[in-house]
């Protein structure tokens, strides 16, 4: 029985075509990692490609396109809220350039 | 399985009524253990240089005590009304998942006896009694926990002890939020739920996001123990300070965790008892909203002594100071409840007034700390233990006497004695005035916290007997409590299905309820569906016997086997044998296969 | 017991079983939040080596990504198989999902023991610390999932899966993605950006 909220499944064929993407962004991340010319940019399109797979697996095999959307508020609640603690966490500890850094060139100004 | 009794259907009960009270006389009895290790460190400072303890016996009482307190007391106090109360004010039959739920108490037994069998399990170890109890404080801070300062299996205890109770915190978390969400009868919206209901809602959301983050860091301190890894050595390169901050980012959400469900039991006496409304019911629930979201952006005004950096302390010290703006919306919204309203001076009542202005005094010395400059001459001193002391005692346990006044006639079916009530409650609030307020002026005097005696030059001795005498005072007031919960076995007056006149829907049915609670779920118009409202009559009451016969789901024996498993897990980590680790997954897997395969119907 | 549960009216029409499960999973982030969060906290701050770009093998993980990848893509046709009663399809794509994990977990033993070989361990240093701790919580989360879809596949063998136990597929289904989006962020944050 259909339950209001929750809707059909994606078809094989878009299961495949989506698997399809996830192997090029693979071969795509590897490739980068090897040709020197994107050194310079690795970081950010790393990040990048990996956040597309991460979105795809979850908006269409974990079906969050499709189902309820309160399905995505209790995944993207407590996600966004680790990805925000991460950062936190980060700028805490690496205070010597960031947060501190920024205070003492500010009281050297001073 | 209708009104079955003895011992087996208590041990493979699925109701969620009676692992409640499961939950209540469990955490009550750990409440009365975690209270005399008080006394005992209280007897300890009643004079300079006392001798009542040694010093590592002491360290031994206060972190127990704490522990003890938080995740043995107050946290499962809680969830004894989560589980009586929250399937009856929403309207349903049962919490989501009952065997689930079994599982949580059981886990949260087991894991409370694992902890405080360190007490007297120390001839196991070749060690004395009272030697291998958890001593390195409640947050545990790196690297005192580190094999290397902490060679005994003290630290073990706690580490392996906590890590069991978050699964029983975090399996009762997913349960609360899908019960809530899901199973409220028809015509209960959310802005129509009980505001206790709603507190219930925010907690389980705080408790399945802060409790991964202290199972991580208590995993990391288990392998820098157990298997030689340095997460929190300095020489490795390692900082202790991640260990303040994992246990913080936890921390800081599980005080919410502690004090909301306590706002929300106010919440529902306040109104009942002055005949009124909660006023502005929607801010009351927004503002509860409000302090879950920002009880994760605080954490680390418990390390401003650290040097933190003048960013990181201003931007803390900023969200700190914000926080106690929905705090305080709430602490209007109860007074202006009372204000103009039919008032009746129950024991609950008391309760629920003397919450309010203790926890202002805990708010306001709370809001003291969150200024770096002036939090640097409170760390570590008795001023600290007094804040928490007046937030999480004159907070949350008169918040849940209240709610125990409140509902233990729904939950028994007897009233408790009034007089014996209000005697507990004035004993109780002068008991902790006197030993909680001396402890402002003994840490502004310099006395630091967690220290087993003190010198009599400092001059603070008079002000610690006045705390001991305090203390005592609060131990007669429990015993008082306990008698009127044994008298009232007996001796105390039956309850009708509405003693108190209540708004809510589980005055709507006999006390205590049957087993399928609702002869037939009732259809909720109103957010006060038993008062008559401008646009409501009051909701009639179910008839008193069901018009078809209700399905109610029998007891299993898989949850209480499963937990087990957890225990005899942590049991062969501490004793480092193999074969127990083996047992205990085997345990817990057959468990689990006869708990999925099992016909259960809900 | 499935369809008891998803015949039950609820409040939100959504079944409960499901939004446990993401209220799980959803935990689980804050779970592997906090793991990763310490790898980059402690990365580069190992006093003795081996440190990452000594040892980390980056062409035998690609293959291992790629094959947890495929497992995924293995359980979305297990789980559409056993929405349209197909038992035939279903038995062999619960089972390709299972072996591409047990897959999986082959190589990551076989990356353990070969660290541990060169030199890296629990007790070596910081980096050692840090990435066998987070690599191994998301081994074990593989683990779960290969017993669960195992148990699965014996179900189907046993004929006893059929569409209305589509939504346990799917909910197992749920975890071994979750369980590889964790690895596509490990793979991304440990491995390629050393």
């Amino acid at each position: 029985m259909p339950e209001a909220g929750e809707h059909a499944h994606p078809t094989v064929g878009t299961y495949l075509r989506v698997a399809a993407i996830l192997v090029i962004l693979t071969v795509l991340e590897v490739g980068v990692f090897y040709v020197p010319a994107f050194h310079v940019v690795l970081v950010p399109t790393l990040l990048a490609l990996s956040a597309v797979k991460f979105a795809l697996v979850v908006l269409f095999y974990m079906h969050l396109r499709m189902d309820s959307r309160f399905f995505s508020f209790l995944f993207g609640g407590p996600f966004l809220l680790a990805v925000v603690v991460l950062v936190a966490l980060l700028f805490l500890f690496f205070g010597h350039f960031t947060l501190r850094g920024a205070a003492g060139g500010g009281g050297a100004g001073g | 399985m209708t009104g079955s009794r003895g011992l087996r259907s208590w041990l493979t009960t699925t109701d969620h009524k009676r692992i409640g009270l499961l939950y209540f006389y469990t955490a009550f009895a750990f409440f009365l253990v975690g209270g005399l290790e008080a006394l005992l460190i209280r007897a300890q400072l009643a004079r300079p240089n006392g001798t009542v303890v040694g010093a590592e016996t002491y360290n031994q009482l206060f972190t127990m005590h704490g522990t003890t307190m938080v995740f043995l007391a107050l946290m499962p106090l809680s969830a004894a009304f989560f589980n009586y109360i929250v399937p009856l004010q929403i309207g349903a039959r049962d919490v989501a998942f009952p065997r689930l739920n079994a599982f949580s108490y059981w886990v949260f037994l087991l894991g409370g006896l694992f902890l405080n069998a360190s007490w007297i399990a120390g001839p196991v170890f070749r060690a004395g009694v009272l030697n291998v109890a958890p001593d390195a404080g409640w947050f545990g801070y790196a690297n005192l926990t580190e094999r290397q300062y902490s060679p005994g299996p003290n630290v073990d205890f706690w580490m392996l002890g906590l890590q069991i109770l978050g699964v029983s915190s975090l399996a009762a978390g997913f349960n609360f939020i899908v019960t809530i969400l899901n199973l409220r009868a028809p015509g209960m919206k959310m802005m129509r739920l009980p505001t206790f209901t709603w507190m219930t809602l925010v907690t389980q959301f705080l408790v399945i996001t802060a409790f991964p983050v202290i199972t991580v860091a208590l995993v990391f301190l288990m392998f820098d123990r157990f298997f030689g890894a340095h997460f929190y050595v300095p020489q490795a390169g390692a900082t202790p300070l991640l260990w303040q901050h994992l246990f913080w980012l936890f921390g800081h959400p599980e005080v919410y965790i502690l004090i909301l469900p306590a706002m929300g039991i106010v919440s529902e006496v306040l109104p009942t008892f002055s005949r009124k409304p909660l006023f502005g019911y929607t801010v009351v629930v927004y503002s509860g909203v409000l302090i879950g979201f920002m009880g994760w952006g605080v954490w680390s005004h418990h390390m401003f002594s650290v040097g933190l950096g003048p960013i990181a302390d201003s931007v803390f010290s900023a969200t700190t100071m914000l926080i106690a703006v929905p705090t305080g919306v709430k602490i209007f919204n109860w007074i202006a409840t009372l204000w103009g309203g039919t008032i009746r001076g129950t024991t609950a009542l008391h309760f629920a007034v003397g919450f309010i202005a203790m926890f202002i005094i805990g708010g306001l010395s709370g809001v003291t700390h969150a200024s770096p400059p002036a939090d640097l001459q409170q760390t570590d001193t008795y001023y600290v233990v007094a804040h928490i002391h007046y937030v999480l005692f004159g907070g949350t346990i008169f918040g849940l006497f209240a709610g125990i006044y409140y509902w233990w006639p729904k939950m028994t079916g007897r009233l408790l004695s009034e007089a014996l009530g209000k005697l507990h409650f004035w004993l109780t609030f002068i008991g902790m005035n006197l030993a909680f307020f001396p402890m402002h002026l003994i840490g502004l005097l310099g006395m630091p916290r967690r220290i087993y005696t003190y010198a009599p030059d400092l001059g603070v001795s008079s002000l610690n007997l006045v705390s001991t005498i305090g203390a005592l005072l609060i131990g007669v007031a429990t015993l008082v409590f306990v008698v009127n919960l044994w008298r009232t076995r007996s001796h105390g007056a039956p309850a009708p299905n509405d003693p108190w006149g209540g708004a809510t829907l589980e005055w709507a049915i006999p006390s205590p309820p049957p087993p399928y609670n609702f002869s037939v779920i009732p259809t909720v118009a109103s957010r006060l569906p038993r008062w008559k409202t401008e646009h409501h009559d009051p909701m009639p009451d179910p008839p008193a016997a069901p018009p078809a016969p209700v399905h109610v789901p029998g007891g299993s024996w898989w949850p209480p086997v499963a937990a087990l498993g957890l225990p005899v897990l942590a049991l062969a980590l501490l004793t480092h044998h193999l074969w127990l680790a083996f047992l205990g997954v085997a345990i817990m897997l057959y468990g689990i296969y006869r708990w999925a395969f099992e016909p259960f119907e809900i | 017991m499935t369809h008891a549960a998803a015949a039950h009216h609820t409040s939100m029409g959504l079944d409960s079983r499901k939004m446990a499960f993401w209220a799980f999973i959803g935990s689980e982030c804050l779970l592997f939040g906090s793991l990763i969060s310490t790898y980059l906290i402690y990365k580069g701050k190992s006093v003795v080596g081996p440190y990452p770009h000594d040892i980390l093998n980056i062409p035998f993980t690609s293959v291992s990504t790629f094959d947890l990848l495929m497992s995924s893509l293995m359980m979305v046709l297990a789980l559409a198989a056993v929405q349209r009663g197909d038992l035939k399809w279903a038995k062999i794509w619960l089972f390709a999902t299972a072996f591409l994990g047990i897959l999986f977990l082959g190589g990551q033993v076989y990356e353990f023991t070969s660290f541990v070989r060169e030199g890296l361990t629990l007790q070596t240093n910081l980096f050692g610390c840090t990435f066998f701790v987070l690599t191994g919580t998301h081994g074990a989360h593989v683990t779960v999932g290969v017993l669960w879809l195992l148990t699965l596949w014996v179900r189907a063998l046993q004929g006893k899966l059929g569409p209305a136990q589509a939504l346990t597929v799917e909910i197992s289904g749920l975890y071994w993605h979750f369980v590889d989006v964790v690895w596509i962020v490990i793979f991304t944050l440990v491995y390629l950006i050393q």
